[in-house]
């Protein structure tokens, strides 16, 4: 069951990826047919979570691959409340190929499968791996908005003749979105370290190198608030601090999990 | 059997000095609309800066476009071979083309889709008329929905606001300074104002200009258009108000030739800075657009067009399915009263029954041939139709 709702999922998914790229060179019919692609995708993958958590005994995403199904569903959640309105369909075109390549690879790692019992307690890892996925994808999305955010302050500033064909979201707009969504994330990081650091703590355990980058990716994000809230840093500056935390994100995500889940 | 007659001119037919003499103020395009809607006639007039057009609803079409002609012909003997005359379905087709905004100066320009409403309002309108308005609006409001004729700016001013949108997002409490008075410069700032912004200050002496370099730091946008031969703004000075910024975001706007602001002001960061030549290519980007965006309207304008023909024509046999329904009503009851004696000894859910079984059997009857009538209508067969109907039921034939 779970097999035949991958399948479905993923070609939503690459369809409205590829519809985004449509509407990038021309707007309208095909960013409409990318935003349905998102919501059935959404649908779809949201069905095998749910054959995912019935089917097994105990939280059925505590290894490596299938926390990453759940992140990319945490991600194209946190995009489809409001990444789907006309003006920030250019988003989908870094939220939803992002999406499809973390889908193959949650599959070719069995994630998307049924899982396997973990040694740890069920509400350990509902807390734990569940903030701190819920965080990182809010990190993804603010990157993402970061990353439109140079783009249009590109062209605003090299004032192509187009440059008013096509909806965008304003440049303050874009800008206290990130905010929001880092302001968001950052607390919900905070405390699913903290439970981990805990158990941690408690079993004697040894720190690995992706907490180490956890929390270096911890403190990056935190000083992305206090520099913007506390210092006033907006725009730009703030839009490539993003993405530097975002790098981190995606190495802790992808680089280092052998070493954690192990 | 009413028509629909159009007599008008406008900018493709007519220039200024002759439009300008049936240009109607609101009262005069009212009492106008309530002279030619005389005898049972329906009328309306809609003038604008653009065009004058007299639609009118009447049986003789011919002498309503002859009252029609008299009327504006009064107004300026000059227009009158600038006039433009249709009829029924081509003069419906040209209200949803104005309604739409395809017959403008800019197409898909949005003023005239109130232009259209008020010119109803204040119309003498009846049935068809009011009919033809409602639906030339409805293909007005479906154009700007399902395309993108309307979004971008067709004018400089209107450019410049979209611009600082695109920076600001909303312009509510955005605060203007303007350098120089000029016309342009107003046009602009009254767009940005339209949006909810507000002007902070106006620097038109040399002096006011000197504090510029204060007032910089409050502002969101500049707008300049002075007759200055030099640079009026150094890059310099603004460097010096963003210190107290604290990185607001600021839109220069350099509307003046020779410019106003120093091009560098550009490359700092948190300014945008645009001139009259990047105003220009982008109104002249987003007109071609328009008039690409024009041919997907110019469907939805037809399609409702035929839809309106199709009621329109549709009109010519409802008479004859009136009559025609009212006859098989007629031989229902009266068949029921003849077998009252029977339908006496049934109690009054079978008699409910009943009734309900023979309206059926009428109503199932007569749907097809109504659906048929209704599309030889459409077809131009209407009447031909209607009258074999009255012939083969003998409708009417008491009345003669």
């Amino acid at each position: 069951m779970a097999e035949l709702l991958f399948w479905p999922a993923l070609l939503l998914y690459g369809e409205a990826a590829v519809g985004y790229f449509g509407d990038l060179h021309r707007p309208g019919r095909a960013g409409r047919a990318a935003t349905w692609g998102v919501r059935l995708g959404w649908l779809a993958q949201t069905a095998l979570l749910a054959v995912q958590a019935t089917r097994d005994d105990g939280f059925p995403w505590g290894t490596w691959a299938s926390s990453l199904s759940l992140f990319v569903w945490l991600v194209v959640s946190a995009y489809l409340i409001w990444g789907c309105r006309r003006p920030y369909r250019l988003l989908g075109l870094v939220v939803m190929p992002l999406a499809v390549t973390l889908l193959v690879v949650a599959r070719a790692g069995g994630g998307t499968g049924n899982g396997s019992a973990s040694r740890y307690s069920t509400l350990f890892l509902v807390v734990h791996v569940g903030l701190v996925l819920a965080a990182f994808a809010g990190f993804t999305l603010a990157a993402a908005l970061s990353g439109l955010y140079i783009w249009q302050e590109r062209r605003l500033r090299t004032r192509p003749a187009s440059i008013l064909r096509r909806q965008m979201p304003a440049l303050a707009t874009l800008d206290s979105l990130a905010l929001r969504t880092v302001a968001w994330s950052v607390p919900l990081l905070t405390l699913g370290a903290a439970v981990g650091l805990v158990r941690l703590l408690v079993r004697d355990d040894r720190l690995d190198a992706l907490i180490a980058v956890t929390a270096a990716t911890w403190l990056v994000w935190c000083a992305y608030l206090a520099l913007r809230l506390l210092a006033g840093w907006t725009g730009r500056r703030a839009a490539y601090l993003a993405l530097a935390g975002f790098v981190l994100v995606v190495v802790v995500r992808l680089a280092l999990p052998a070493t954690h889940f192990a | 059997m009413m028509h629909l007659v159009l007599v008008g001119t406008s900018h493709h037919h007519a220039p200024v000095e002759l439009r300008e003499q049936v240009a109607l103020e609101r009262e005069d395009a009212q009492e106008l609309a309530a002279r030619l809607a005389a005898d049972g006639r329906e009328a309306a007039c809609l003038s604008t800066c653009n065009r004058t057009e007299l639609y009118l609803v009447a049986e003789d079409a011919a002498q309503a476009e002859r009252d029609a002609v008299a009327a504006l012909a009064s107004l300026g003997p000059e227009v009158e071979p600038a006039l433009y005359r249709l009829q029924d379905r081509a003069a419906a087709h040209h209200l949803f083309r104005v309604a739409a905004g395809l017959d403008s100066l800019v197409p898909g320009e949005g003023e005239i889709l109130g232009q259209v409403r008020l010119a109803q309002e204040l119309g003498t309108t009846g049935p068809l008329l009011d009919r033809i308005f409602r639906q030339a609006l409805h293909a007005g409001r479906k154009v700007r929905a399902q395309t993108a004729i309307g979004e971008s700016p067709a004018s400089v001013s209107s450019a410049a606001a979209a611009l600082a949108e695109q920076v600001f997002g909303s312009l509510e409490s955005r605060s203007i300074l303007l350098l120089g008075a000029g016309k342009v410069s107003e046009q602009a700032a009254r767009n940005l104002r339209s949006r909810g912004a507000e002007i902070a200050l106006v620097a038109n002496s040399k002096t006011e200009r000197e504090r510029i370099g204060e007032e910089l730091a409050g502002v969101d946008v500049v707008i300049a258009s002075t007759n200055s031969p030099g640079l009026v703004l150094e890059a310099a000075t603004v460097t010096g108000a963003l210190r107290r910024r604290r990185g607001r975001r600021l839109v220069l706007v350099d509307l003046a030739v020779p410019r106003d602001l120093d091009p560098a002001i550009g490359e700092l960061d948190g300014c945008y800075l645009y001139d009259i030549d990047d105003l220009e290519q982008i109104v002249a980007e987003t007109l071609s657009g328009r008039r690409h965006e024009a041919e997907r309207a110019e469907s939805i304008v037809a399609a409702e067009a035929q839809k309106f023909h199709e009621w329109h024509a549709s009109l010519d046999v409802v008479p004859a399915i009136a009559s025609l329904r009212a006859r098989a009503e007629e031989i229902r009851e009266a068949e029921l009263q003849k077998a009252e004696s029977l339908l006496g000894r049934l109690d009054d859910s079978q008699r409910r029954a009943v009734e309900a079984v023979t309206a059926q059997i009428v109503n199932k009857l007569l749907h097809l041939p109504t659906v048929r009538m209704k599309q030889a209508a459409a077809a131009a067969d209407g009447v031909l139709y209607a009258e074999t109907v009255r012939h083969l039921f003998g409708l009417g034939e008491d009345e003669r």
